[in-house]
């Protein structure tokens, strides 16, 4: 049975124009030891259905699903006070800016030491030890001073080290990472996503990566979610999904790396994700698809098999684009 | 090849901090003694992680801060401070977020016809209103946006407003601070396009800033490499990316992930971080995480040398 389990996620957020739907019938299962990438650009509510699982998301969305179950646990069900020791614990999130999710009026100390006060019920000295040994454990150089240091203190590579010694802290079976590189330069993401595998090997647990980056996916993930205006619209292991993208978006994205341009201009995608107004009636990429006909605008598309990728399209691309 | 439109020799920033009453004001070395020449219709790529100079490198280049030391001229014409006003107009920039860099309050119409009411005030209203349209179609803009504010458009559209600010005095370099890490994948390829074909139909020379070594290749002649304030490796593309002679720069192409699930490569672990620019250290400013380091490199300071292909460091990749 899977670790985790959601079908047919969705949230709608009410706006002061009406209510807007973020994620629209999105699925993730996830396997103990797999690591999954969910991509997409802003907007596809990759984010939000991460949010929405961690019950983080604000009083204004409303979230519906025909499942969302963690380890064989309705988290639907759940009394808030309940779902509260699974979140944070086994279930644990780092954030996209670190330098923004640590609190400035704590150590980084206190701040990592407060969950396993929570949730592990260790001693104060326990705890000490437990997160001197994260900090090493992350890499953080001279642990033992740096624990009494505030995030302001530390620089951004240092303080998504400490974001991530936080979410590892209880030995979660599940990691989400959202976007945990973007806000850092490259060598210092290199080390945090080896970081990242190398904790996920140890320690079998299942990790979720959040990114929009197609380099960070190739390199780490075993699955990946293609998600496009709150849609699923395409799911496979890493390795045929950039062989053989079986969804016109995935492939047009694919084709629209400047690594893999052949010519000088490039291939583009025309337009942009549609918004809370524009929403096309029936295929939500059609607009801005190569291969659309009046069926993919006026019908939305069913879901092909899973030798076609799950693709969520009416003319799935069957070899290479 | 012709002469080249943009050249600078030993250019330097230093900023002073701190320094209270008593205290003495400490200097931040922000960019140290760069050089470089773009010919014309040319793209020189700077590239480098946070803290690099990058950045402060474009703001001396656009005449936004003055060098504390160096040379610059464009077009054969050496550019100092008071000479600025008259020389502005050759060197436009585009800012990385097109969020920040528009006034919200004004319509595409008064935000493109801005430059040209400070620096054209002879020109009369309806020739301004036609220059305006003609750079917006130039660009990519529907002629119906000319009325409407910088919220009604997407990243990618802003972006196009932020180009067309640049063209709108005819410049003939325009520097182009990370034009594209705040946009998505998608609309990032129809930037950078628009980008290359402006530069093919009206001869404009680039310097492109970027930290993205995917785009960089895609759309750069030449490419400078930059660590703490200084340069340490420039040459062509192809050199730089092909033959890498800097351990940094390798360090640098090893850590960027390639979109290639089949690829599984070495990567070079770099230890440690960037120094602060506070105090660079004695030697190579790299030395520290770097893994070919000796003795001689934190002792001195290697000079960026070579022919066409130059690198600053004492023991070099491949001789």
């Amino acid at each position: 049975m899977a670790l985790l389990s959601i079908r047919n996620l969705t949230v709608e957020f009410a706006t002061a124009s009406g209510s807007f739907r973020a994620v629209d019938g999105v699925d993730v299962a996830v396997e103990a030891g797999d690591i999954l990438a969910i991509v997409g650009e802003s907007g596809s509510g990759k984010s939000v259905s991460m949010l929405a699982l961690m019950g983080l998301l604000p009083w204004t969305a409303t979230v519906t699903a025909d499942e969302m179950s963690f380890d064989g646990q309705d988290l639907r069900k759940l009394a808030p006070r309940t779902r509260r020791r699974i979140i944070g614990k086994d279930i644990a999130m780092i954030f996209q800016e670190p330098m923004s999710s640590l609190n400035p009026c704590f150590t980084v100390g206190f701040q990592i030491k407060e969950g396993l006060k929570k949730h592990m019920g260790l001693d104060a000295r326990a705890r000490e030890a437990r997160a001197l040994d994260l900090m090493e454990m992350v890499g953080i150089p001279d642990p033992a001073r740096r624990l009494n240091a505030y995030p302001h203190q530390l620089s951004g590579g240092m303080s998504q080290r400490v974001m991530i010694a936080m979410a590892i802290a209880c030995r979660p079976r599940l990691l989400i990472a959202d976007e945990p590189t973007t806000a850092l330069d490259v060598t210092i993401q290199a080390q945090i996503i080896d970081l990242l595998t190398e904790l996920q090997a140890e320690t079998g647990m299942a990790l979720i990566l959040i990114t929009h980056d197609m380099g960070v996916v190739a390199e780490t993930a075993r699955r990946v979610s293609v998600q496009y205006a709150g849609q699923k619209v395409e799911e496979q292991p890493v390795g045929p999904l950039f062989a053989t993208p079986h969804h016109p978006y995935t492939s047009a994205l694919l084709a629209a790396l400047p690594e893999r341009a052949t010519t000088r201009l490039l291939p583009t995608i025309p337009g942009v994700v549609p918004g809370q107004f524009d929403r096309p009636g029936g295929c939500l990429f059609a607009p801005r698809c190569a291969f659309a006909d009046d069926l993919c605008r006026t019908t939305p598309p069913p879901v092909q098999a899973p030798d076609l990728g799950l693709a969520r399209c009416h003319h799935p691309l069957e070899g290479r684009a | 090849m012709s002469d080249p439109v943009v050249r600078a020799e030993g250019l330097s920033r230093f900023y002073e901090v701190g320094g209270g009453l008593f205290g003495k004001p400490r200097e931040i070395r922000a960019l140290s003694e760069v050089s470089f020449a773009i010919p014309r219709g040319k793209t020189l790529a700077v590239v480098g992680e946070s803290g690099c100079g990058k950045s402060t490198l474009a703001r001396v280049v656009t005449m936004i801060e003055s060098p504390s030391a160096g040379r610059f001229s464009i077009d054969g014409v050496e550019i100092t401070p008071d000479r600025w006003d008259a020389h502005r107009d050759a060197v436009q920039i585009v800012f990385q977020d097109p969020y920040g860099s528009l006034n919200p309050r004004q319509r595409i119409s008064a935000i493109l016809s801005e430059p040209l009411k400070i620096n054209r005030p002879d020109m009369t209203r309806a020739e301004r209103e036609a220059k305006v349209r003609e750079v917006m179609g130039l660009v990519g803009l529907r002629p119906e946006f000319y009325g409407r504010y910088p919220h009604m458009f997407s990243g990618g559209q802003r972006q196009r407003i932020a180009v067309a600010r640049a063209l709108m005095l005819e410049p003939k370099v325009l520097v182009l601070d990370e034009p594209v890490s705040a946009l998505d994948l998608s609309v990032q390829s129809q930037i950078l396009n628009l980008l290359l074909d402006l530069q093919d139909r009206l001869g404009l020379t680039y310097l492109f800033i970027s930290h993205d070594l995917s785009v960089v290749r895609h759309v750069c002649d030449e490419v400078m490499v930059m660590y703490l304030g200084r340069a340490v490796e420039t040459g062509t593309k192809d050199a730089v990316f092909g033959q890498p002679r800097h351990p940094y720069t390798r360090a640098l192409l090893s850590a960027t992930p390639v979109a290639d699930p089949a690829r599984r490569k070495e990567r070079i672990k770099l230890t440690g971080e960037l120094p602060s620019p506070l105090n660079i250290p004695p030697g190579c400013a790299f030395a520290a995480r770097c893994w070919k380091a000796e003795a001689r490199c934190r002792a001195e300071r290697p000079e960026l040398e070579g022919d066409g292909h130059k690198v600053a460091c004492f023991f070099p990749e491949g001789g």
